[in-house]
């Protein structure tokens, strides 16, 4: 078996895509590329393990190399690569860029088959999507496991967004299936769809495409293990999903990260009006008229965006934008008070219409951030959002004009 | 997600109880435990905990569920 190859091998394997034109023998496990047409030969002969420099000695220009990919398994429809269930370093930072909203759009692996373990004709298939932190998390949480994952385009959207926006779809799924010849590979007819995918997928009609059936697994990797074991059932536990501090938390660096751009744009409306004043308008003023509204401006967004989430059930009112309102008079009110503790000059000289604007200011956009943030929850029904929308924009709209106005009276 | 609550009165959802042959795959895919099989037909036993993802009715085998949520 070519697991008996892994210990020697530390570098990084190449994954193989459908079409690569690749025929070489690792160890005593011949592996070959049925696909292959030209049966060009890649190393003279045979080699008993892949060293550890192949990436860089033996690369095939225009093919990606994937660090997660230890090695093949050949099957009876072609070599499918065998991936690590263990997180390298390089994998680790870039969970924590992409948690921070850095190119989480092209985080991505390719689609198709994969393997991990030592999986045979018997053993379960897992569907995922190939974004690559929900692949990371799936694979990570499989260790021991003998399994095969069949990875749909999702486009690099996780399950549950792609089912909602229709990539992770029947479609998708039944065209993966005859495209990775999974027939070929497994003896037995069914497979493992996370519960969340159940959004874009009608078990029914992947049954009638593909005569596979579908199994709703749960809805966290974690528990793929004990569903398997339990013969493929899942408690109740397993299907409901949740959102604790830990789960809401983990979502704040793209909150703040989505917020910095209208933030930017809000901070020069800030200092443009801010240099209103006697002489029309004045550089001066706006810079030492703006210090103020901006720190006010950036606290906004922190409470928004993260206070706000963080403490969700603890703060009174279901709604997100009344939730916000609250976080949000705390914050300025907090402000204020700091603002009197280390500048009292500064906090009297805007009087006390600047500081009724630099409040409604702060509250307005922690209401709405909060609001915001009913996108990233996984309770908030649309038309839930959309009332909570409609009763509470015009409120935040208001506030933000009356709060500019007053704040130009300020200066006269 | 008893801990976490969203505005109540507002989810579409809606289930024929005439065309629900009782086979509980709704009971399967909903992430909030939104219904329970009970005389072997699907009934919704909590409607404000619905979220209107559309599992449930995607997978309806004879399309007794439906939902049509708003925009968000």
């Amino acid at each position: 078996m070519f697991a008996d190859d892994k210990k020697e091998f530390h570098g990084e394997a190449i994954q193989i895509l459908p079409s690569m034109p690749l025929n070489f023998n690792v160890g005593n496990n011949s592996v070959v590329s049925n696909r292959s047409s030209s049966n060009a030969s890649l190393c003279c002969g045979t080699v008993s393990f892949i060293p550890p420099d192949f990436k860089e000695k033996y690369a095939v220009p225009g093919y990606k190399m994937e660090c997660f990919v230890t090695g093949f398994v050949q099957t009876d429809a072609g070599q499918v690569p065998l991936v690590s269930t263990n997180m390298n370093l390089r994998d680790i930072f870039a969970t924590a860029i992409v948690r921070a909203g850095i190119t989480r759009n092209q985080y991505r692996i390719s689609p198709g088959l994969y393997a991990t373990g030592e999986p045979d004709k018997n053993s379960e298939v897992l569907v995922t999507a190939n974004f690559k932190l929900t692949f990371d998390v799936l694979r990570s949480s499989l260790k021991g496991q003998n399994l095969w994952i069949l990875v749909l385009d999702t486009k690099g959207v996780n399950v549950w967004c792609a089912a909602g926006k229709g990539t992770f779809s029947t479609c998708e799924l039944v065209n993966r299936i005859h495209a990775s010849e999974l027939e070929k590979i497994v003896s037995h007819r069914r497979i493992i769809v996370p519960q969340l995918g159940a959004t874009g997928i009608r078990a029914e009609e992947v049954k009638k495409q593909s005569g596979f059936r579908v199994i709703y697994g749960p809805i966290r990797a974690e528990d793929i293990g004990r569903f398997i074991e339990n013969g493929r059932k899942a408690d109740s536990a397993m299907r409901q999903v949740s959102f604790n501090f830990y789960e809401r938390l983990i979502l704040t660096p793209i909150e703040v990260n989505c917020a910095l751009k209208p933030a930017l744009i809000t901070a020069i409306v800030i200092f443009m009006i801010s240099g209103i004043g006697h002489d029309l308008f004045s550089f001066q003023a706006a810079l030492m008229r703006g210090i103020m509204p901006l720190g006010f401006l950036l606290a906004a967004i922190v409470t928004g965006a993260v206070i706000t989430p963080a403490l969700l059930p603890f703060i009174p009112f279901k709604s997100f934008a009344p939730k916000g309102i609250i976080t949000g008079s705390i914050a300025s009110a907090y402000g204020l008070w700091f603002a009197h503790l280390f500048s009292p000059e500064l906090l009297s000289s805007i009087g006390k219409s600047g500081m009724v604007a630099v409040f409604l200011f702060t509250t307005a956009v922690t209401s709405f951030l909060s609001m915001n943030f009913t996108g990233a929850t996984p309770f908030t029904s649309p038309s839930g959002v959309e009332k909570e929308m409609k009763c509470f924009m015009p409120f935040q709209i208001i506030a933000i004009v009356i709060a500019s106005i007053l704040w130009i009276s300020s200066a006269f | 997600m008893r801990d976490l609550r969203y505005i109540e009165d507002v989810s579409t959802l809606v289930i024929d109880q005439e065309k629900c042959i009782g086979c509980s795959l709704c009971t399967v895919v909903c992430p909030h435990g939104v219904f329970e099989m009970k005389e072997r037909k699907a009934v919704i036993v909590d409607l404000d905990g619905c979220m209107e993802c559309g599992a449930c009715v995607n997978n309806c085998p004879v399309y007794a569920l439906n939902v049509t949520p708003g925009v968000g």
